[in-house]
Formats: C-alpha cells, sequence, structure tokens
C-alpha cells in the first residue's frame, strides 16, 4: 500500500512543504528584516545596496544603546504587569460569566447574551473617550490601573469561552452536582480542566494584543516609569532621522522575544489540552 | 420479600412516593401529572419510548430538574426544597458523564471527597497540606479500591476515560454511583450505548449489584426486555403519562391500556378491531359489548386451525423459525392487518401462502375501549358464558 504511488506521495508532500514555507517566509520576512537592521550601523540602514547580514558588525552598539538609553527593564517589567493583570481579571469576569451563560437556566438569559455579541462589534476605539473621560473622573489616569481597567472585562473573551462551555455535556454537569460540587467548584474543577486549550488560546489573544497595544498606552500613560514596552519604544523615534533606527530595532527585538518565548510554552501546553479534550 | 440484608456498606432506608409531578419545557408538557410510589429496595424499572420523559422524571428524583407540582417524597419526608448532594440519590448516566480529565480513581474519590473533606480541606493548593486531610484520602483510597475490585476495574484505577472500553466506562460510571452507597441508585439507560452481547452481560450484572446493595434501584430504559427481565416492578410510561405500574408478569397477562399491551411482549401483541372482526365474517367472541372496540390477544393464544366459517381466516405470509419456537404471519383478507402466531416446532409445518383459520383462546382475549382502556367487565361476563 505504502509504496503504490511514491512518487506521487512524494510530490504531494514536496508542494505541501512548499507551500507553507513560502507562507511562513512571507509571514517571517519582517521579522528577519527586523533581526537584520538591528545589527546594522546608521550608515548601512539606508543604503541602496542589501545585505541580510551586515558588512560592519553593529550590533553590540545598537543594542547597548536600545538597553541603556531608555530603562527597558521597567518597560518590560511594566508589560508583564500589565498583561497578567488583565488576563487575570479577565478570567475572573469571564470564566462565571460564561458558565452562566451557557450552562444555568435563569430569565433574561438570552438578552444579556445579545448584550455580549453587540459588546463584541464595538471597536474598542470607539471606547477610548467615554473611557478617558471616566478614569479622568475618578483620578486614575496616569497610573496602572489606567492601562489595565478598561480591559477588565472582555466581551470576545465571555463569547469564546461560553462556546466552548456549552460543548461540555450537561450530562457532566449534572453528575458533578449529583457528586456534590457546588458551582463555582464544578468550574473550578470540570470546566477549567475540560476547556484548557480555550483558555490557553485566550490567554494568547488577550496577551499578545496587550502586550502589543499602543493605541491606549498613549493616551493614558504619560509618564515613562509606567510605560509599556510599545510605548516606552517610541523614546527612541528621533527627529533628526535615521541615527535611531538600530536601536528602535533593537528595542522591538527585546520586547518581541519574551512573546515568543512565552508563545513557543503556551503552545506546547496547547496542544497537550487538545489531546485531553478529544474523548467523548 | 422481608428486609433485605445490606452487606456492602450501611445505605439508609430508602422509600420513594411522588405525587402528581408536573413538569414542562415551555409550552410542551414533558411530565404530566405521575404518582409512583417506589417501595425500599425495589428494582423498578420505567419503560416508554423515545422522547416520553422518562430521563426528565430521573432528574426530577435526582434534584437535578424542578418540578412545576407536585411532591418528591423520601421515606415520607418532601425533599422538593432539598438539593442534589442532599438526597442521598446517586445516577448513572446514559453517557456515563466520566470526567475526561480525571482518572478512573479520581473520578471514583470524588464523590467521597466532596463529602467527607471539609471546604478549607478542598481548597485549590493549600488544601492539601491541610491537618486530617492524610487520614480521610486514606480511608477514601481503600473504599474507592473496595468498590473497583468489586466491579473489577481495579487494574484500570490510574487510566483516563478516554483510555478505556465502552464496558469498562460503564463499570466506572457504576463504581461513581456505588462508592458513596447511596440509598436510591438512579440508572438512565445505563446500557444502551453497549454491544448487544455486553449488554446481556452487564444486565446481569447489574441485576447482581442490585442483590448485593439491597438499595432501591430506578432504572429507565426503552428495551421493553430489559425491563421485562430485571426489575421487581414496571412502570410504563408514553408522552409523559404513567400508564401502568406492576409486575412484569402483570403487565403482560393484564394490562389495563392497549398501549401498555403493545409496549410489552415481543412479538407485540396481536390487535384487530371490532369492525374488522365482523366484516371479515367471523363472529364476534361471546361477551364483548358495545363500548368494546377493539380486540387484542397475544401470539400463544391463537391455534392454527382449517379455515372455517365463524372464525378468523388469513394466509401465512411468513414464517419466522427461532428454532424454540415458530412464528407465523397471517395475512387477514382484505387488509385487514396481520396475526402473529406462535406455534411448536413440532407441530404441522406452514408454507407461506397456505390458507389458515386462527383458534383463539377466549380467556386471553384483551378487549379495549375506544380510548383504548381496557374492557374488563365485558371480559368476565364473557368468560362466564
Ligand atoms: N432542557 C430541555 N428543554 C426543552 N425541552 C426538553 C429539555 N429536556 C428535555 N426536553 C424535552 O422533553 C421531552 C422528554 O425528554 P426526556 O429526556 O425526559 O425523554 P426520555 O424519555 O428520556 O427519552 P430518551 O429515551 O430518548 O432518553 C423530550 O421531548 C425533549 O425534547
Ligand atoms: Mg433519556
Amino acid at each position: 500500500m505504502i509504496a503504490r504511488f511514491p512518487g506521487r506521495r512524494f510530490a504531494g508532500r514536496v508542494a505541501r512543504h512548499a507551500i507553507l514555507i513560502l507562507t511562513a517566509a512571507f509571514a517571517l520576512l519582517p521579522f528577519v528584516w527586523m533581526v537584520s537592521l538591528s545589527l546594522k550601523p546608521p550608515e548601512e540602514i539606508f543604503q541602496a545596496d542589501f545585505h541580510l547580514w551586515p558588512t560592519a558588525f553593529h550590533g553590540v552598539e545598537n543594542y547597548r544603546v536600545a538597553l541603556t538609553a531608555a530603562p527597558m527593564f521597567r518597560f518590560l517589567l511594566n508589560g508583564l504587569l500589565v498583561c497578567t493583570a488583565i488576563f487575570a481579571l479577565q478570567l475572573l469576569v469571564c470564566i462565571p460569566c460564561a458558565y452562566a451563560l451557557a450552562k444555568l437556566r435563569f430569565r433574561g438569559r438570552d438578552t444579556l447574551f445579545s448584550a455580549v455579541l453587540v459588546g463584541l462589534l464595538l471597536p474598542p476605539q470607539a471606547l477610548a473617550i467615554p473611557h478617558f473621560v471616566m478614569l479622568n473622573v475618578f483620578g486614575l489616569l496616569d497610573t496602572y490601573a489606567a492601562l489595565i481597567l478598561p480591559w477588565a472585562i472582555s466581551t470576545f473573551g465571555i463569547f469564546l469561552l461560553r462556546q466552548f462551555f456549552r460543548s461540555i455535556p450537561d450530562e457532566i454537569i449534572r453528575a458533578a452536582r449529583l457528586d456534590g460540587l457546588g458551582e463555582f467548584e464544578i468550574i473550578w474543577r470540570i470546566m477549567i480542566p475540560m476547556t484548557a486549550p480555550a483558555l490557553t488560546a485566550f490567554g494568547i489573544f488577550s496577551v499578545v494584543a496587550h502586550w502589543n497595544d499602543l493605541f491606549w498606552p498613549l493616551i493614558a500613560v504619560r509618564r515613562e516609569e509606567i510605560s509599556t514596552p510599545a510605548l516606552g519604544i517610541l523614546l527612541f523615534r528621533d527627529d533628526e532621522a535615521g541615527q535611531f533606527f538600530g536601536p528602535l530595532m533593537a528595542g522591538a527585538v527585546i520586547i518581541v522575544a519574551p512573546l515568543l518565548v512565552a508563545f513557543l510554552i503556551a503552545q506546547r501546553r496547547f496542544i497537550d489540552g487538545l489531546a485531553v479534550t478529544t474523548m467523548r | 420479600m422481608g428486609v433485605r440484608s445490606r452487606p456492602y456498606g450501611l445505605a439508609a432506608m430508602a422509600e420513594i412516593e411522588l405525587r402528581h409531578i408536573e413538569k414542562s419545557y415551555g409550552e410542551t408538557a414533558v411530565v404530566k401529572g405521575v404518582s409512583l410510589s417506589i417501595r425500599d429496595g425495589e428494582f423498578l424499572t420505567l419503560v416508554g419510548p423515545s422522547g416520553c420523559g422518562k430521563s426528565t422524571l430521573l432528574r426530577i428524583i435526582a434534584g437535578l430538574e424542578e418540578q412545576d407540582d407536585g411532591e418528591v417524597m423520601v421515606d415520607g419526608r418532601c425533599v422538593n426544597d432539598k438539593r442534589p448532594k442532599e438526597r442521598d440519590v446517586a445516577m448513572v448516566f446514559q453517557s456515563y458523564a466520566l470526567y475526561p480529565h480525571l482518572n478512573v480513581f479520581d473520578n471514583l474519590a470524588l464523590p467521597l471527597r466532596t463529602r467527607r473533606l471539609s471546604f478549607a480541606q478542598r481548597l485549590p493548593f493549600v488544601g492539601r497540606a491541610l491537618p486530617g486531610r492524610g487520614g480521610i484520602e486514606k480511608t477514601i483510597r481503600a473504599e474507592v479500591e473496595q468498590a473497583a475490585s468489586m466491579l473489577d476495574i481495579a487494574h484500570l484505577l490510574h487510566r483516563k476515560p478516554g483510555q478505556l472500553s465502552g464496558g469498562q466506562r460503564q463499570r466506572v460510571a457504576l463504581g461513581r454511583a456505588m462508592v458513596r452507597h447511596p440509598a436510591v441508585f438512579l440508572m438512565d439507560e445505563p446500557l444502551s450505548n453497549l454491544d448487544a452481547k455486553l449488554r446481556v452481560q452487564m444486565r446481569a450484572e447489574i441485576i447482581a449489584l442490585h442483590r448485593r446493595l439491597g438499595v432501591t434501584f430506578v432504572y429507565v430504559t426503552h428495551d421493553q426486555a430489559e425491563a421485562m427481565t430485571m426489575s421487581d416492578r414496571v412502570a410504563v410510561m408514553t408522552a409523559g403519562e404513567l400508564l401502568q405500574v406492576g409486575q412484569p408478569e402483570q403487565l403482560y397477562r393484564d394490562p389495563q391500556d392497549l398501549r401498555v399491551a403493545e409496549m410489552i411482549g415481543s412479538p407485540k401483541i396481536n390487535v384487530v378491531s371490532c369492525d374488522h372482526w365482523i366484516s371479515l365474517g367471523a363472529s364476534l367472541p361471546p361477551g364483548v359489548d358495545g363500548n368494546t372496540t377493539h380486540l387484542a390477544f397475544r401470539p400463544e393464544a391463537v391455534g392454527i386451525a382449517a379455515p372455517g366459517d365463524r372464525r378468523l381466516n388469513g394466509v401465512v405470509a411468513s414464517v419466522e423459525n427461532l428454532g424454540a419456537d415458530i412464528f407465523l404471519n397471517v395475512a387477514l383478507a382484505d387488509g385487514c392487518g396481520t396475526v402473529v402466531v406462535r406455534t411448536h416446532p413440532d407441530g404441522s409445518r406452514s408454507e407461506p401462502g397456505r390458507p389458515v383459520g386462527l383458534q383463539i383462546d377466549p380467556a386471553c382475549l384483551l378487549q379495549f375501549d375506544s380510548a383504548g382502556m381496557r374492557q374488563r367487565q365485558a371480559e368476565q361476563v364473557g368468560a362466564a358464558g
């Protein structure tokens, strides 16, 4: 059987991999460019002929400037703090909401769910001004709270988790109630472990979105000490042009690296989690 | 029957009484005024076609679903406002409903842990370190292992449900129900996902389990053969109504309702309307009064005879030889239906196409009125006259 169409199978596999490699290369190209620029001296960045590897290696200088000219570690730490806090709050709100919408029967449930869907349609930028005004009223502008609180409730998270929770059979929840679990314990012991892949996926979305977000920090925050990485990197921008592109790219590499590592770790869990839930 | 011994653990008494239970989902009434009492230690089966509300009734007994009206009494006390956890019932679900992320041991241990460990001891992370937990865990382990060895799943304790066969999952589901010694077992079509052979084997095992535990079993099925072979008593439901409750023999010989007669017994009971009876030229049996619209008789109450003037006549349409019995399908003339006749293999052989007359034992003839209710009065007169 295996050797029956060896030529065809091989050709098919090559074609498949070629397509995958091409797409991957396309997606990776800007990233590679960024790394390449972060290693070049200012003169070479704007040269007409392009070398992937710099002719004059300037990486050490660029990275030194990136790490010293601005408090880069501070930014990374801020990013970690803000993203963790946002994701933790989102889980705290989304999981019980999604459970109630998916598995409990109460009056007005469908109306509430429609409200969630409407929330999903609103672009976050539309809420920027109301959020800004509210934070101003509470005197929270230019604090960590200003970076975190507007994102604490994620309609996308509620929607996503509700869909996953619905796929868990009612009988498992009934069995858990008979076994003596309360509703919160059902969430903790049954729903969360059974939907770990969904939670991981949501975590990736949330962290990536807020780690890279520039729009909101730019509005809500001035102080350098509480800047997130994306905002902090703007400090390298210089109107005198060109001089700081190398350090800017080095900074960009530094702030993307933790995301990549986190994603690779999460991907593992993601696949493990999928293996758990694929039973009937 | 007397008091049954309860060698496995010490379960409480449990007599269940349902009083006028009503339940509807939106506009559709699913359970319509069901009253039923279930004796302590009894094996009672709820049988009925798919969608008639059996599972709903079971969930109401368990407290998983709230009835719109009526009371659930356990040992004479109303448990309407008790939560499932407090009702001392365990349930085996149609889909088994095992926790897929926990191994078999943890699946079985979960009901014990939630009952025996305090709130603080059950807390994630910190609970493990609290004093007293170790000792409780040890007794839980012993009990889980005992239940597992009773069900022959002791060697599977470390596996996840996804790594088990259907029959093994079934046993784990039984184990999770029995490990905490409930006073009542509720089983919702526990065998419907198994293949025919395993089903017969598990049937025997569940009967044996009931004997050994001696507690009340309420068993739901839509398979009348399961109901007839396993139960002390059978309750027949259709469309949310309880039609009749009785011992299997009683339901078979003495059904009160045409639907019960048709549901119980395989092959199905023969039903011939009085109109057909007359149009076929047969004389109605003595004692059939004006209210009777349908006459019913079991395949074994009919004999094959020569075609005759005053009896039902037909033509053998097909022959089913099951070895011990031979069933003849006899087509009545003018499209008035078919009648199944049980004959013995050593009797005269019938070939398809042969015209025959049907000789019906009048004592076994059941009469039903237009609403499908049994006409007893008329039968007694008929049998006496
Ligand atoms: N949550 C619900 N919402 C609306 N209708 C429901 C709900 N649960 C059950 N029903 C309806 O109630 C009726 C009875 O359901 P139930 O599950 O009790 O049937 P059943 O007798 O157990 O059938 P089966 O043998 O197929 O399991 C069905 O018509 C079903 O569609
Ligand atoms: Mg059912």
